[in-house]
């Protein structure tokens, strides 16, 4: 169990890493992107602003507590 | 070959030169101190389990449809790319340390020579072990990275092409300079890495969901130079914050 709980640790820092909010956002993103395209648009600018934002939100966050 | 097999081998020698700097220094610090037959050993050991995940895993990843890799590689690959970038904007504004080679050198060195002489199968089992894990965690990421690019654009060979130069390259450097490579400009790198990953990666997870990109392939650039242009603006906001937090020679 403990080795288990060690490899899910290591791949959950190694893809989320220190914010899980922004893997979170990118998750919700890619979702209303699947949306909107099964509704038949072509939303190809949602993603990057979603990134650039996302990106934005972290930095904000990290710089505020760094400051603090 | 296209602009994007051209990033993809790009993004794979930078990702690998990056990290084999890190590695370099491990491998250095442990090798100098407790010698070099255990310390080649557990390095060579860690190359020949990260050779093996990329030949087992890229091919094995061909027989996944096309569409649904790409979403898959596309959002781990934006997930970890984001990563990489946030940590390098902080770092280029002032708000998180850069990675200092000379300290990490010296830090490894002063542990090797700590460390006891435990012998194990006719090895110090310290410079087998510190060697070993040093190389494969710091090569996970170019495995991650070169699997990720390489099975997504079908160009798993030239992925892995890309990464084995980079590390002959650093290895050549470091047996010339006889020491760390401190003077690599790592943030520099990282933040190339961290915004090819993540454009790729927008790219492809979006092409998988089925979105069709104005201009196909050709609009990867526009999103590159987005993301790029996002984060200097980004790094110049940080530092005219923390400028107006710090006073100029408030830090020495």
């Amino acid at each position: 169990m403990k080795y288990v709980k060690s490899f899910g640790l290591f791949w959950w820092n190694f893809i989320v890493g220190d914010d899980w909010q922004v893997a979170a956002g990118v998750a919700v993103a890619l979702l209303l992107t699947w949306g909107l395209v099964a509704a038949g648009a072509n939303p190809w600018w949602l993603l990057p602003v979603a990134v650039v934002l996302l990106l934005g939100w972290s930095l904000y966050r990290a710089s505020r507590e760094a400051a603090s | 070959m296209s602009t994007s097999s051209w990033l993809v081998v790009l993004g794979a020698f930078l990702a690998s030169a990056v990290e084999a700097v890190e590695a370099l220094t491990i491998v250095l610090g442990v090798g100098i101190v407790r010698g070099w037959r255990s310390t080649l050993i557990g390095s060579g050991a860690a190359a020949a389990v990260l050779a093996v995940l990329v030949a087992a895993l890229g091919p094995a990843l061909t027989v996944i449809p096309i569409s649904a890799l790409r979403i898959v590689v596309g959002a781990l690959l934006l997930a970890f790319g984001l990563q990489w970038l946030r940590k390098a904007i902080l770092r280029a504004s002032g708000y998180k340390a850069l990675h200092d080679e000379d300290e990490a050198f010296a830090r490894e060195r002063e542990q090797a020579a700590a460390a006891g002489n435990e012998q194990k199968a006719g090895l110090d089992w310290y410079a087998f072990t510190v060697s070993f894990k040093g190389v494969l965690l710091e090569g996970l990421e170019v495995v991650f990275i070169v699997i990720g690019f390489g099975s997504a654009q079908n160009q798993l060979g030239l992925a892995a092409l890309g990464a084995a130069v980079a590390v002959v390259v650093v290895i050549a450097a470091g047996v010339l300079a006889r020491g760390p490579l401190s003077r690599v400009p790592e943030n520099a790198i990282k933040f190339g890495v961290g915004l090819l990953l993540t454009s790729f990666g927008c790219f492809w997870a979006a092409e998988g969901i089925g979105v069709d990109w104005p201009g196909n392939d050709l609009s990867l650039v526009g999103v590159i130079a987005f993301f790029g242009a996002s984060s200097f603006l980004y790094v110049r906001g940080l530092r005219r914050q923390r400028g107006r937090l710090v006073p100029l020679g408030a830090e020495s």
